[in-house]
């Protein structure tokens, strides 16, 4: 194919794959997050930036490794994201998507701003856990364990996230809740809480994001920020609050950045954003969104 | 109607305070850096910092007045920068802009400062057409250039056998231009550059990059770019083994908060060039731990520059009895640059401000002796074989 060597192509298709595994993740959380309530989470890049950070202050200053931070990272940003809900998401829930848009940019500008008066730029080393170290040959490239394990655990977590919306009773009444809420409430379902839950849910996958992230880039306060565009890119084109859509598209979003850097390198960062204007000319309400959004 | 006179009278007069006030201050000198994004460690408040050090060391005062310093970050956009720039030359009086990292971004200033017939002194920026095609009369260049990079690390890779080369390169002017630079060495050398990749920039995930340049024919892969670029992509090649593939990985441009951030595990082994190393001798340690007790991280040869470009501007405005542009300019020419970053620094018509540069290798764990001790000086490059030769610059003020 346009006379790349089988092995390089096959080797691009995987580390594709992997980069769009987080995007999955990310998406996922924003998908979530905006179908239940309806606010524009952007300071998803800031949460999963912390989610690398505690990964680091844990090890650092508590000497808790890398299997203590999987777990006890999502929850510590996630009690962060439940002050942000009930102290200020709350009240903006009926008005105008702008006003999310504005509080949440602004928070992610604040947290940013933190850590990088306290951490600076160039970020902090995180190694890979003891256990993920090595790789092995696929003969058409050495595909580093510790890669194969993001891959394997983002899948596992977005699955997971799908059989509890689509599959659970809690799944349940929260499609319930987001297609009609004053019904729900009828039915005597706490809405407030499920919306409460829903944003800490986002924000945990976030943070799960940013711990799998850690050894892989340097832990640092501007790794959101590099990351957000893209994943908003993931968002539309899947189609608004559409769960299946984010990651799948997640992962189509990955993999055409892998052939962009194997076929013309200085378009990667801009090749999603060209899908995007495509499919939003093409399809508005996205490639897996219903028509009402 | 009287009153309304009175009025008018107050407001013209506060009016024209913006130049009669300015009277007040003897120089004002603008660092305008990178303070929220890659280059933020490497240049960022640290360049601030070196120039507030310069201020107080030269005493504060010069021709009889108070000299000014003001900071801006051009969050490391180039339309952000020439914003800045104009804003400062035309309504604020700045006399000298200092620092700018970003090749673009200084290229884009040189013009705005040429135009405006105001002075700019560069650290942070790479690119050796500042004092190439574009060099200005209004223009230095002080602590490194793509140029220099080239000749220190380029040259002693090519002379350990290594002739066939793949870059990896920030797809700006920066990149290209060190790009090209190295590649002059190459072809002289009898080399030959097998290919390249060019990475958007900034970019997170150079493993793709990587494995292209590992399906290659080359003997090195050369990473022709900076901060965070550079940090990542030396991590992820040891993630991915790259030392396996029999081939070497040279960072054509690495500063110490970068090796600083990876640590020496992963940077060990690393050959590059610098222009200033806080270990070198009495005087650079001195100054390097006064500037450690202000911002708690050893100076880059960036922020080092920095001080010694406005010491030494201060110095001239001193000596020349001015602070007229031209006038200020030669008489940086005619004296001599002596402090603990250039020992033997002149700075030529050109523009260029040659001072011997460092090639050293970042040390092992094993070798160092506490936090900051990275480098081992392999050999020290005059400043007349450091930097590019007037004559091949291209410099339109330099007859040839």
């Amino acid at each position: 194919m346009f006379g790349i060597p089988l092995p390089i192509l096959l080797g691009q298709l995987m580390l594709g794959l992997i980069n769009g595994a987080f995007y999955a993740t990310m998406s996922l959380g924003l998908a979530l997050i905006f179908g239940v309530l309806n606010i524009i989470n952007f300071a998803h890049g800031a949460l999963y930036m912390m989610g690398g950070f505690f990964a680091w202050i844990l090890l650092q200053y508590f000497g808790l490794g890398y299997w203590y931070a999987l777990i006890l990272v999502p929850i510590i940003v996630g009690i962060i994201g439940l002050v942000i809900e009930r102290l200020l998401l709350r009240h903006l829930y009926n008005l105008d998507h702008v006003y999310g848009l504005l509080l949440t940019f602004a928070l992610s500008l604040v947290i940013e701003g933190v850590f990088r008066q306290n951490f600076g730029v160039s970020g902090q080393p995180y190694d890979i856990p003891t256990a993920l170290r090595g790789g092995f040959d696929l003969g058409f490239m050495f595909l580093p364990t510790y890669r194969a394990w993001v891959l394997a655990a983002s899948v596992g977590i977005c699955l997971f996230t799908w059989v509890v919306v689509e599959w659970t009773r809690l799944g349940s009444y929260l499609r319930a809740a987001t297609e009609n809420p004053a019904l729900a409430r009828a039915f005597g379902i706490r809405v407030p809480s499920l919306i409460t839950m829903t944003y800490v849910g986002g924000v945990m996958l976030a943070a799960f994001a940013g711990v799998l992230a850690a050894p892989i880039y340097q832990v640092s306060s501007i790794m959101g920020s590099n990351i957000i565009p893209v994943v908003f890119a993931v968002v539309v084109i899947g189609g608004l609050g559409s769960i299946f859509g984010a990651v799948a598209t997640g992962f189509l979003v990955g993999l055409l950045e892998g052939l962009t850097k194997l076929i013309y390198p200085p378009a990667t960062n801009t090749a999603v954003f060209i899908l995007m204007v495509v499919i939003l000319l093409l399809r508005p309400q996205g490639l897996f969104g219903k028509r009402n959004y | 109607m009287r009153n309304l006179k009175w009025h008018l009278t107050l407001i013209a007069l506060l009016l024209s305070c913006g130049a009669a006030c300015a009277q007040g201050i003897a120089v004002k000198i603008g660092v305008m850096n990178d303070q929220s994004s890659i280059y933020a460690d490497l240049s960022g408040l640290g360049g601030v910092e070196a120039a507030r050090m310069a201020i107080e060391d030269f005493g504060g005062k010069v021709l009889g007045q108070p000299i000014q310093l003001i900071s801006a970050d051009m969050q490391n956009k180039a339309d952000v920068a020439a914003n800045i720039a104009n804003k400062w030359y035309d309504n604020e009086n700045v006399d000298v802009i200092v620092d700018v990292p970003n090749s673009a971004a200084a290229l884009a200033i040189q013009e705005i400062a040429r135009q405006k017939k105001k002075l700019v002194l560069f650290s942070t920026a790479a690119t050796s057409e500042l004092t190439g095609n574009k060099c200005s009369p209004y223009g230095a260049h002080w602590t490194y250039d793509t140029y220099a990079l080239a000749a220190g690390t380029a040259r002693a890779l090519i002379q350990s056998g290594a002739l066939k080369w793949y870059f990896i390169t920030a797809d700006y002017a920066f990149g290209h231009q060190l790009q090209s630079d190295t590649t002059k060495f190459i072809k002289a050398a009898g080399g030959t550059v097998v290919g390249s990749a060019l990475a958007p920039f900034p970019t997170q995930d150079f493993s793709s990059f990587l494995l292209s340049a590992e399906g290659s024919s080359a003997d090195v892969v050369a990473l022709a770019n900076a901060g965070g670029d550079t940090i990542n992509a030396i991590k992820q090649a040891r993630e991915f083994n790259f030392n396996k593939s029999g081939k070497r990985l040279a960072a054509l441009l690495m500063f110490i908060s970068d090796v600083h951030s990876l640590g020496l595990k992963a940077a060990q082994g690393t050959i590059l060039t610098t222009g200033f190393y806080w270990n070198l001798n009495d005087a650079t340690r001195a100054w390097s731990k006064r500037f450690y007790a202000r911002r708690h991280a050893m100076p880059t040869m960036t922020q080092a520059g920095v001080y010694s470009a406005v010491l030494h501007y201060l110095q001239a405005v001193k000596a020349s009895g001015t602070k007229e542009p031209l006038t200020v300019m030669k008489k940086m020419r005619e004296m001599p640059i002596h402090d603990f970053f250039a020992a033997n620094g002149r700075l030529r018509p050109d523009g260029r401000m040659v001072h011997d540069m460092y090639l050293v290798q970042v040390k092992s764990p094993a070798e160092s002796k506490g936090p900051w001790d990275y480098y081992k000086i392999l050999h020290t490059i005059p400043a007349d074989q450091a930097f590019r030769p007037m004559k091949d610059g291209g410099c339109p003020l330099v007859s040839h």
